[in-house]
């Protein structure tokens, strides 16, 4: 199963980005063997519609469970069409690597 | 060809909205029944509230274009993805699936363009309502009155703006507050901008800012102090320095304020209050276009 937490950066150092749409990178965890890779959200900075593109991007990689601050009206409608699970936890000064822990054990 | 006057601000509470009643009020009854006000700010319009005795007359649905994909024609090419500017084009290959975000679309039909499947056709949505009324045999506010949860103001400005009757003598376009699109589709075809702000650093903060809006759009403008005699004078210093008309000072009136509060405006207009309004009517007759020399509405 893949897993994916909004992170600021490119590394397991990386602090959480609580926002999901405008989030600087998607870190997406195998859940099996908890290896982690970076994928940069090129829409970040849109002027609109970063929510949306953000979910279509989640769908199109197969992910089953999204990691993040929030969620807006917009990019929930469209997770939910596709059944992926929403986690809101409030993290700001957690790391990625201690967030990959809690998920894997 | 009517005058068209627009009133506008950078700061809300102004008094937009008291300028252009009361401009279309005394004009009507002194100088020319053929009077439209058009009230531009469709996110809360409330002009009509200031004449009960107005008839309703007409209504229509205002509508914007939403694209529509057909999921049996599409190839999941995402050109159309490509083409939209506004991220409204969501479509993912893997999973098939295709759809445009309503919200979203600015129904530019960009999609339309760029599809070479003829899989996207458009089809209306409501975005608002356009209502005209009746004052009397000549006099008519037409409002637009935009669906909660639309974000397309300007959209539906333009379309209210096309309501406007060219055998009006005048035409008061009341701009919604800002200086964002809305307000620049506002007064975009007008003649001349009247703007409306307050002796107080938020006015003149916000003055500044729809005076260069102006100088850019080159349309021409003068300033309408209200609630005169509050504040600070910066506002004065600021229209000295740059060589702007003060078209008048409406001063501040307890009362006044209490009587626009009940929506019972024309009833006992202070005299200070009038003459201000007379003496801008004057001062706004002269920029008439069609004026050479002669007021061009006599009755």
């Amino acid at each position: 199963m893949k897993t994916v937490i909004t992170s600021k950066g490119n590394n397991q150092n990386a602090s959480f980005d609580l926002r999901f749409g405008r989030a600087g990178w998607f870190c997406v965890v195998d859940d099996a063997s908890g290896k982690p890779s970076f994928i940069e959200n090129e829409q970040a900075d849109a002027t609109g519609g970063a929510g949306v593109k953000a979910a279509e991007k989640m769908v199109e990689l197969g992910v089953q469970k999204v990691i993040s601050g929030d969620f807006g009206p917009k990019a929930k409608e469209l997770l939910e069409k596709f059944n992926i699970q929403m986690v809101i936890i409030q993290g700001e000064n957690q790391s990625i690597k201690e967030i990959i822990s809690q998920l894997i054990n | 060809m009517p005058f068209k006057i627009a009133v506008a601000s950078g700061k809300g509470g102004t008094g937009k909205t008291t300028v252009a009643v009361n401009l279309f009020h005394l004009f009507s009854k002194e100088h020319t029944p053929k009077i439209q006000i058009i009230d531009c700010d469709v996110e809360e319009p409330n002009d009509v509230l200031f004449f009960p005795n107005a008839k309703f007359s007409s209504e229509q649905t205002a509508t914007q274009l939403i694209p529509e994909i057909d999921n049996g024609e599409c190839t999941f090419c995402r050109k159309c993805v490509e083409y939209c500017e506004f991220n409204a084009v969501v479509v993912i290959p893997p999973v098939k699936f295709a759809e445009v975000n309503a919200s979203l679309c600015h129904s530019c039909g960009a999609c339309v363009v760029a599809c070479e499947y003829g899989a996207i056709s458009e089809k209306p949505e409501k975005i608002g309502t356009i209502k005209h009324y009746r004052i009397g045999p000549h006099s008519i506010i037409s409002e637009g009155r935009l669906k909660i949860g639309s974000a397309m103001q300007t959209l539906l400005i333009k379309q209210v703006k096309q309501e406007a009757l060219m055998d009006m003598d005048v035409i008061i376009y009341d701009a919604p507050p800002g200086t964002s699109c809305p307000v620049v589709e506002t007064v975009a075809d007008s003649d001349y901008v009247i703007l409306v702000t307050e002796p107080t650093p938020f006015g003149l903060y916000d003055l500044k800012l729809t005076v260069e809006l102006l100088k850019d759009l080159r349309i021409p403008f003068g300033v309408i102090i209200n609630k005169a005699g509050l504040g600070d004078y910066k506002v004065h210093e600021f229209l000295l320095h740059e060589h702007i008309e003060l078209l008048g000072e409406i001063p501040f009136h307890r009362n006044y304020a209490s009587q626009y509060a009940k929506g019972d405006i024309f009833a006992n207009i202070p005299g200070e209050i009038e003459t201000q309004y007379k003496s801008i009517i004057q001062k706004l007759m002269a920029r008439s276009p069609q004026n050479e020399g002669d007021y061009h509405f006599k009755r």
